[in-house]
């Protein structure tokens, strides 16, 4: 079964626990500065911080609302970064993880050239800018954890609100819609329910998605629902059919016009130029 | 300079400012193999791509596209008329395409690993077909331009064998550019919900294929103009001006589709929106594709060598233009953060053009490239010449 796990929004502390044991269990290094305890700054995922929780201040007349989010990657049912890597070094593992073959799965093929980062619509995989031979990084749903020991992502393991709730994604989604119509105060969407194709994690909220840095509309539009694989296959199967049908057209029209062409000797009109001084 | 019995190359000033700028770049690229990408350039995580790929391969490529229009008009259509560019097209085609693949090689993090991509097939991925369509299309390029390198390096059997590839490989010539031209612009069909509607659309291959061929004709004016001022050559003004007709009718069509493809999305008014990014989009269809469509299409501008060199230098920026604003403008609000390119980046960008004047003027004073001086001079109507048929 594909795994996922489960965010409730309004459970969430931010005591980012989750943040320390993702570092500690992947072995991430520590930046001076890099953990402070500033609110107003936001944190941003990178190569060395696999997940962060950022917090929002929603003010609705005197009603004000403060939330905190922990974002990591979303882990597409049908992943744009799967799609876009010509060497496949990412991979979406039966177990519901998309993980990085390099460092993961130790098959060192990736070629570093970003496509995976312009690709993903989370904004997620991370670059080592610092490396002479950087990995691209990004949170791998502890598929370590989940495949050898059947254990649950470290950041589950350290929630002490129940923020996280890891399971079935089809179960959790279910529990999803039973919190939300038990309860009028959350917003009636399940966030990665059908945003691009679908995610494992999922995300429910007492206020509005687009007030706690995700993205619901573009340009006017909701996000699009279609996964993003789809949508370049839509052009890429056309490759075949143009590789031979303009190959075969072009061979013809050179042979009925060449009937007609009259034939040049090429060594005759061409010559090296004479450099003017 | 005299280089053994057969081969010079002239020096003169400029030429070494372009070598100074080359040997800038090259220790600017050994930098960055030993310290990463980080320490030469500005990209982040949110501009993953900079002007390495925005420039110096996507326009490069797409500045490369005479190669192959003038290949299907040349050896396809058999308009022998404009056979006097028809080697020039394919050299500056050529180096383009290594250009293209410098930049990529300095670019990509893990390049050891370039290879990859050949054995472990990610067919799904666009890049996957970039890869090999470029891959294949500088071998044929190579092999095309081998046909005229043994003219000078006498060696009759290698002749003879590409001279019995050349149908194929002119066939492969076309269809392979006309592949990846068209994928440079599916890249971006996964920017869906980022790159601004404007630019994004299902049909982005379209467009990216069809100003690459549009603008060959463009290009191949300029660079023509540019080398017989260099040389101090008569410009192929008929030339020139005849090839304006495959541009302009070209450019009509492609507005006409971008047009068609605006209203069918239901965005054309976001052109009009006044954002950055409306504005810049006008720029680019007004300033870059209606003007010179107007140009090419009254005879007395584009019959003056003037003209059809303003009208196509107002082409060859606008594709460009075009691409920039796919790669920077269009993605900026969605990417957050900013983005300018360093020190570094503009040396290694500048040294890798530098390399490419240098290397044009070293191919065309040593093979024969460009056509025979006292045809251009003296008649228009060079195909028809006699003592040019065989």
């Amino acid at each position: 079964m594909s795994k996922g796990v489960l965010v409730d929004v309004t459970r969430c502390i931010a005591c980012r626990s989750c943040m320390v044991s993702c570092k500690s269990w992947n072995d991430l290094p520590s930046i001076p500065g890099g953990f402070q305890n500033n609110w107003d700054a936001p944190g941003k995922m990178d190569a060395n911080n696999w997940t962060v929780v950022n917090n929002y201040m929603i003010e609705d007349g005197d009603d004000i609302k403060w939330r905190f989010v922990k974002k990591q990657c979303m882990h597409c049912l049908e992943p744009a970064c799967e799609s876009a890597c010509f060497t496949h070094s990412f991979v979406k593992t039966k177990e519901g993880a998309v993980i990085y073959k390099p460092t993961t799965l130790n098959q060192d093929y990736c070629v570093g050239c970003r496509y995976c980062m312009i690709a993903c619509p989370f904004g997620v995989p991370s670059f080592q800018w610092d490396k002479a031979f950087p990995y691209v990084l990004k949170c791998r749903f502890c598929y370590d954890r989940m495949k050898e020991e059947g254990l649950e992502p470290a950041c589950v393991t350290s929630c002490p609100t129940q923020t996280l709730k890891f399971g079935d994604r089809e179960e959790l989604l279910a529990e999803a819609w039973d919190r939300i119509n038990k309860n009028p105060n959350y917003v009636k969407r399940v966030y990665g329910e059908k945003e691009y194709g679908g995610t494992s994690w999922l995300y429910i909220s007492d206020v509005p998605f687009d007030k706690i840095g995700f993205r619901t509309e573009a340009y006017g539009k909701p996000v699009t629902e279609r996964s993003i694989p789809s949508l370049t296959w839509d052009v890429l199967k056309w490759t075949p059919a143009i590789f031979f049908g303009w190959g075969a057209l072009l061979t013809a029209m050179r042979a009925y016009t060449k009937r007609r062409a009259e034939v040049h000797d090429e060594s005759e009109m061409y010559a090296p130029v004479d450099p003017k001084e | 300079m005299q280089i053994g019995r057969n081969w010079s190359f002239r020096i003169t000033a400029f030429r070494m400012l372009l070598f100074a700028f080359v040997a800038i770049a090259v220790a600017a690229a050994l930098y960055r193999f030993v310290y990463g990408l980080g320490a030469v350039t500005n990209l982040s995580d949110e501009w993953p791509w900079g002007l390495w790929i925005g420039f110096d391969l996507l326009c490069g490529i797409a500045l490369a596209g005479g190669g192959f229009s003038t290949a299907l008009i040349v050896h396809v259509l058999h308009k022998d008329k404009y056979l006097p560019i028809a080697r020039a097209a394919l050299l500056t085609s050529l180096i383009g395409y290594i250009i293209a693949l410098v930049s990529l090689f300095l670019d990509i993090g893990r390049w050891y690993n370039f290879w990859r991509p050949f054995f472990y097939w990610g067919f799904h991925s666009v890049l996957f077909e970039v890869f090999w369509c470029i891959s294949l299309y500088t071998t044929v390029q190579v092999l095309e331009f081998g046909d005229i390198f043994f003219e000078k390096v006498n060696f009759p059997a290698m002749k003879k064998i590409l001279g019995a590839l050349m149908t194929p490989m002119l066939i492969l010539g076309i269809v392979l550019p006309s592949l990846h031209q068209s994928s440079l612009g599916s890249l971006y069909i996964v920017a869906i919900d980022r790159l601004y509607p404007l630019w994004w659309s299902m049909i982005i291959p379209f467009f990216f294929v069809w100003s690459a061929f549009f603008l060959g004709p463009a290009m191949v004016t300029v660079e023509g103009t540019l080398a017989a001022r260099a040389y101090g050559r008569e410009p192929e003004m008929h030339v020139f001006e005849s090839l304006t007709k495959v541009t302009l009718w070209m450019m009509v069509i492609y507005l006409i589709v971008k047009i068609i493809d605006l209203v069918y999305r239901g965005v054309f008014s976001m052109a009009f929106n006044g954002s950055y990014e409306s504005n810049m989009f006008l720029i680019e269809m007004i300033g870059f594709v209606v003007i010179p469509i107007i140009m090419y299409a009254i005879p007395s501008i584009r019959t003056k060598l003037w003209g059809v060199l303003t009208a196509s230098i107002l082409v060859v920026v606008g594709v460009i233009f075009n691409r920039m604003n796919v790669v920077f403008t269009g993605m900026a609000k969605a990417a957050g953060g900013s983005y300018f390119p360093s020190f570094w980046e503009w040396m290694i960008t500048i040294g890798m053009w530098s390399a490419l004047v240098l290397l044009y003027c070293f191919v065309v004073e040593n093979f024969p490239i460009l056509s025979k001086e006292d045809h251009v001079s003296h008649g228009h109507d060079f195909a028809s010449k006699p003592g040019i048929h065989a």
